[in-house]
């Protein structure tokens, strides 16, 4: 298997990625208006244009907001059937991501089940935040 | 209104469609400029704006010997030439050119002179998306739809049942690709590409071009074919990131597309004779009809499978066989566009008669970005 396409972080999303490698999933808020967290980083609110916006720790937990099961995967990710998923964090924002640690198949993704973060290692630099299911 | 006093005066596609190793990209968008120069009955040297997608405007301008006085390379997608025929409108009504040439070439299928589909490492696509597998349209497009579905009610038989009903169009069509019959069951029984997604559901992939050109409506009248006028035109964008569409059962860029394009062109819905929707996955033109307001949410699936937008409906839909059936290279936007053309013209395979509002409504990326354009064959 080739290895896995990787994201190279730029200024602006450094704190996202070296959150991740430290074993925590970092978002963030504008602290101007009401328009709360978002994502992907960066560094202004996306609703009102501020820049006074600051990083914190989201609670990593998220539920599997929408999905597919990709049966050609790419050469980088293996032979087996995987879900590409959306999960929506319990702070708000959504992010594309894997459910890991269960069966890939519609019966064992159901839509709004409660999931949480878990990393994965992939270099000295980049960890990949992956979600799994919260219970069982 | 300044979007009504524009024309299409030539309107063609490439010679051939479908699978073309012996030309490449740029190849395919001179093959449909000198088609559409022809049906227009002009020379290269009559054109004095270019505008184009997947091709530069300047590499295109000087490949077909134009010397552009107003130029557009808007890329944002497969409707992207929606985009340019609103751009195109509005650059001839403030006399920055005064007759626009738009083309579309892709070598889809065969890949010959193109490029792939990578993105930087660097982009938010790339450190947001990639590394969780997507790979093409496929596995990006289709994740929103689970979430679709069981908001609405809606099912993988409804989807399948777009793709039937296209086929139905695709047999009319002497150039679709795909022309026999299909059922919802060879639908859900095809390959499966990426859960709920099966391999009927998705577009071609293929090889082709078309071209466009447009005048002021004052000078249309002294052209060979009838015109075809350019009523109301939108357009909008979203995000390139699939994932953070603001909502996964709506599409704000069609909403504000439509929206624009319907008050421009000051129709009802009830006006509209032809309607195309960007039809690169089953689940598009339910997201378009509800979106463009000709049904409310959550009654599109019905309104498809009780046969609306079918042969004999009352709102006949992609009549081309649209991007499951007739063709697909990447960009299908251009080839929407010219069905509306034909249908105007009254000289589409699968003829709409007496039509004379057509709706072509465009989506770029996915769900990134919308264009949509009103056409009608009498003068407004």
């Amino acid at each position: 298997m080739s290895p896995r396409l990787l994201p190279e972080p730029t200024p602006e999303t450094r704190h996202f990625w070296d959150g991740c490698r430290e074993g925590e999933l970092r978002l963030q808020r504008c602290t101007e208006c009401e328009g709360g967290s978002y994502f992907p980083p960066r560094p202004f609110c996306p609703r009102c244009g501020s820049r006074k916006v600051e990083v914190y720790p989201a609670s990593g937990e998220a539920i599997l907001y929408s999905y597919v099961i990709n049966h050609r995967p790419r050469p980088d990710m293996g032979t087996e059937p995987h879900s590409i998923a959306v999960v929506q964090l319990a702070e708000g924002p959504r992010m594309m991501t894997n459910v890991v640690g269960c069966a890939q198949t519609p019966e064992a993704l159901q839509l709004d089940m409660p999931l949480k973060v878990t990393f994965e290692k992939q270099t000295d630099d980049i960890t990949l935040p992956f979600f799994t299911p919260a219970k069982g | 209104m300044k979007q009504k006093s524009v024309a299409v005066v030539g309107a063609a596609e490439t010679t051939r469609l479908g699978k073309i190793p012996d030309q490449s990209l740029i190849g395919l968008h001179a093959d449909a400029a000198l088609n559409a120069l022809a049906d227009a009955g002009l020379k290269p040297s009559d054109i004095d704006g270019v505008a184009t997608a997947g091709e530069s405007p300047v590499a295109l301008a000087h490949y077909l010997g134009i010397t552009p006085t107003w130029a557009d390379g808007t890329s944002v997608g497969g409707c992207s030439f929606m985009l340019h025929v609103r751009h195109a409108a509005a650059a001839i009504n403030e006399g920055l050119c005064k007759t626009v040439l738009i083309t579309h070439g892709e070598s889809g299928r065969s890949r010959v002179g193109a490029s792939g589909f990578a993105r930087a490492p660097s982009s938010l696509m790339g450190q947001f998306e990639m590394p969780y597998g997507v790979t093409s349209p496929p596995t990006m497009f289709t994740v929103p739809v689970l979430r679709y579905l069981k908001a609405r009610g809606y099912t993988v038989e409804d989807l399948a049942t777009v793709a039937v009903i296209q086929r139905e169009w695709a047999a009319k069509n002497p150039r679709a690709s795909f022309k026999d019959p299909i059922t919802v069951d060879d639908v859900l029984n095809s390959p499966m590409i990426a859960w709920p997604f099966r391999m009927l559901m998705c577009c071609l992939v293929t090889d082709g071009g078309g071209a466009l050109i447009l005048t002021s409506a004052d000078r249309a009248k002294d052209f060979p074919r009838k015109p075809v006028y350019v009523l109301g035109t939108g357009e909008s964008v979203e995000t390139p990131l699939v994932s953070q569409m603001e909502d996964f059962t709506t599409s704000k860029a069609f909403r504000v597309s439509g929206k624009k394009a319907f008050d421009e062109a000051g129709i009802a819905h009830s006006d509209v004779d032809h309607l195309m929707i960007y039809d690169a996955f089953a689940h598009l033109p339910l997201y378009g009809l509800e979106d463009l307001g000709f049904v409310e949410r959550g009654e599109a699936a019905a309104f498809v499978r009780e046969r609306n937008t079918a042969i004999g409906g009352r709102l006949p839909m992609n009549t081309n066989g649209g991007g499951l059936s007739y063709m697909h290279s990447g960009m299908y936007g251009m080839y929407a566009l010219q069905e509306s053309v034909r249908q105007m013209r009254g000289i589409a395979p699968a003829q709409v008669e007496g039509a004379k509002i057509s709706v072509c409504h465009g989506v770029g990326g996915m769900f990134a970005a919308a264009g949509t354009v009103i056409f009608s064959n009498e003068a407004p």
